[in-house]
């Protein structure tokens, strides 16, 4: 493994080594996903996942439709759990704590776990307000620390530029790539510890495609990333590590260089090469 | 085909057209200022108006809507986001089952549990019958509304760190406020025209009052009263009435109008 860097410290508040059964945060990972099995009323969607997502870098998952990606995505920020009928067994750890434990407050977390979604879904308000939603709603910062945010927010989505004179204007009526910019910005504005994006290039033309990969590029200096994609060229260009999801079960993961080139399984060289999926 | 369809939309808008033309011929020359300003004068005499009725159809519909416009959104927004079990299944059942019954019988029920116990006819009573009339409305359509607001926007407030009731409230119930006020507007609309749970409730009252714990006058009952009077000058005011009724309910809808038109150009 190669793009470690800093551990950062443990989140205020958490004090890992005082609560029975809980670790202290890796320094090497972000997420710690531990025999992890999910099921849609009867039907088992994810089976067993046993793997760590690393800290500051971008961590592909690919594989073909239906096979887990989203769903395991959905499950790191509990928004599975608001579909009725859901149940999963095994769990999932971020910086050390379970995302599931009675401690862990869902809305605390999907304010420390960031999501941006295959379309773009920004408010039907103003750029600005559309930014400043999670900040407001969260109380991380004073209201008159919020335009500072806003701009922070917007410029780490590459989107400032083009919308500094328009905050007002309403963030639906922007194009596709810029409203899918204006969700990360809205995502990060939160400042979140992990940022996952299910397909986010899925609804856009290649030159915001572009632009959103090369966001991902500078975000994971800061930021863990975790992408669904089905796009191979686009796990290959951006991501630091790739998983191959098959059916629902994580068939191989690692480095994103090796799994393109000498991946060990050969479903995952038929899925790579356009084989099938 | 089409020329089937074309005349029956025709015949819709005739009746309209037809009934908004005979109301302008016999009320229009009636609309004056005393009609708006004046109470109603003895029987048999002419001259006089009707602002008792006008001030007294404002007072009976805006209580009516203060009670029911909470409680029938509340409603709605409770069967959209929470309603899919066996509770919301009730709800929506009793609220369909309210929707179709006749306006006469909820009149009937005020008068049972509201105007007996109290001992007299009054404005209250008839507020809360119309309102009753309102609820099941309202909350069906704020439902309605409320389910069209697409589930992205949803999961977009909650994967921001938005609690499930604050996310209804903030995000959901926002997005979908200008149908939300739309059906507002149709179901006052809708009630502002009742006559029959007035009658066994407000009554009708040709004195000027604003007391809502008295009998009280409004519009649909003014027309009624006149209407089967004998007088040829109650039959005079009673067109006029009608007419005034029917560009406050048209004022009504084309605002719904407007209110729909807001939304999508939001949405744009």
């Amino acid at each position: 493994m190669t793009a470690m860097a800093i551990p950062r410290p443990a989140p205020s508040g958490l004090k890992p080594e005082t609560r029975p059964g809980v670790l202290e945060p890796s320094p090497t990972h972000i997420l710690d996903v531990r025999d992890y099995n999910f099921w849609y009323g009867a039907r088992q969607a994810l089976f067993d996942l046993r793997f760590t997502i690393p800290r500051r870098a971008v961590t592909a998952l690919i594989g073909p439709s239906g096979c887990g990606k989203s769903t395991f995505l959905r499950s790191i920020n509990r928004l599975n759990e608001l579909i009725p009928h859901t149940r999963h067994a095994g769990d999932i750890l971020l910086e050390g704590v379970s995302v599931f434990s009675r401690e862990t407050d869902p809305v605390e977390l999907r304010r420390r776990v960031g999501m941006v979604f295959q379309q773009p879904n920004p408010f039907p308000k103003t750029i600005f307000d559309n930014v400043a939603y999670g900040p407001r709603i969260n109380a991380i910062c004073r209201e008159r620390e919020m335009p500072e945010r806003v701009e922070r927010a917007l410029r780490q989505a590459a989107l400032w530029d083009e919308v500094k004179d328009r905050l007002q204007a309403i963030g639906t009526s922007f194009s596709g790539g810029q409203q899918q910019r204006l969700c990360i910005a809205r995502a990060l504005a939160n400042e979140p510890e992990l940022l996952l994006m299910d397909e986010p290039c899925s609804a856009l033309d290649p030159a915001a495609t572009q632009r959103i990969e090369e966001l991902m590029v500078e975000l994971k200096q800061t930021y863990s990333i975790v992408i669904v994609t089905h796009n191979m060229q686009q796990a290959s260009r951006v991501s630091d590590f790739t998983g191959f999801f098959y059916l629902g079960r994580l068939i191989e993961f690692g480095d994103t260089k090796q799994i393109f080139s000498r991946p060990s399984d050969e479903r995952t060289e038929a899925y790579i090469t356009g084989r099938f999926g | 085909m089409t020329g089937l369809v074309a005349v029956l939309s025709f015949t819709a808008v005739l009746a309209l057209v037809l009934i908004l033309a005979d109301l302008i011929a016999k009320g229009a020359s009636s609309l004056d200022w005393s009609f708006f300003t004046k109470n109603p004068v003895a029987a048999g005499a002419t001259g006089g108006g009707v602002a008792n009725a006008i001030v007294g159809t404002g007072i009976i519909v805006g209580l009516a809507a203060l009670i029911g416009l909470p409680v029938g959104i509340g409603t709605g927004l409770y069967l959209a986001e929470y309603g899919s079990g066996r509770l919301g299944w009730i709800v929506r059942f009793v609220a369909d089952v309210l929707n179709g019954t006749p306006s006469i019988v909820i009149g009937i029920f005020a008068w049972t549990w509201l105007v007996k116990p109290m001992g007299h006819f009054s404005a209250l009573a008839g507020s809360v019958a119309l309102a009753a009339l309102m609820i099941p409305m309202i909350a069906r359509t704020t439902e309605e509304m409320v389910r069209l607001v697409p589930h992205s926007l949803r999961e977009a407030a909650l994967a921001l760190g938005y609690a499930r009731w604050r996310t209804s409230l903030r995000i959901v119930a926002r997005t979908a406020l200008a149908g939300i006020v739309t059906g507002c507007l149709v179901g006052i609309a809708r009630i502002a025209g009742e006559t029959a749970p007035l009658i066994f409730t407000a009554l009708g009252n040709l004195n000027f009052t604003v007391s809502v714990g008295q009998p009280m006058q409004t519009l649909s009952l003014q027309i009624y009263q006149y209407a089967s009077g004998p007088f040829d000058e109650w039959h005079r005011l009673a067109w006029a009435a009608a007419l005034v009724l029917m560009g406050l309910v048209l004022l009504l809808a084309v605002g719904a109008r407007w209110a729909i038109r807001q939304r999508h150009g939001a949405a744009r």
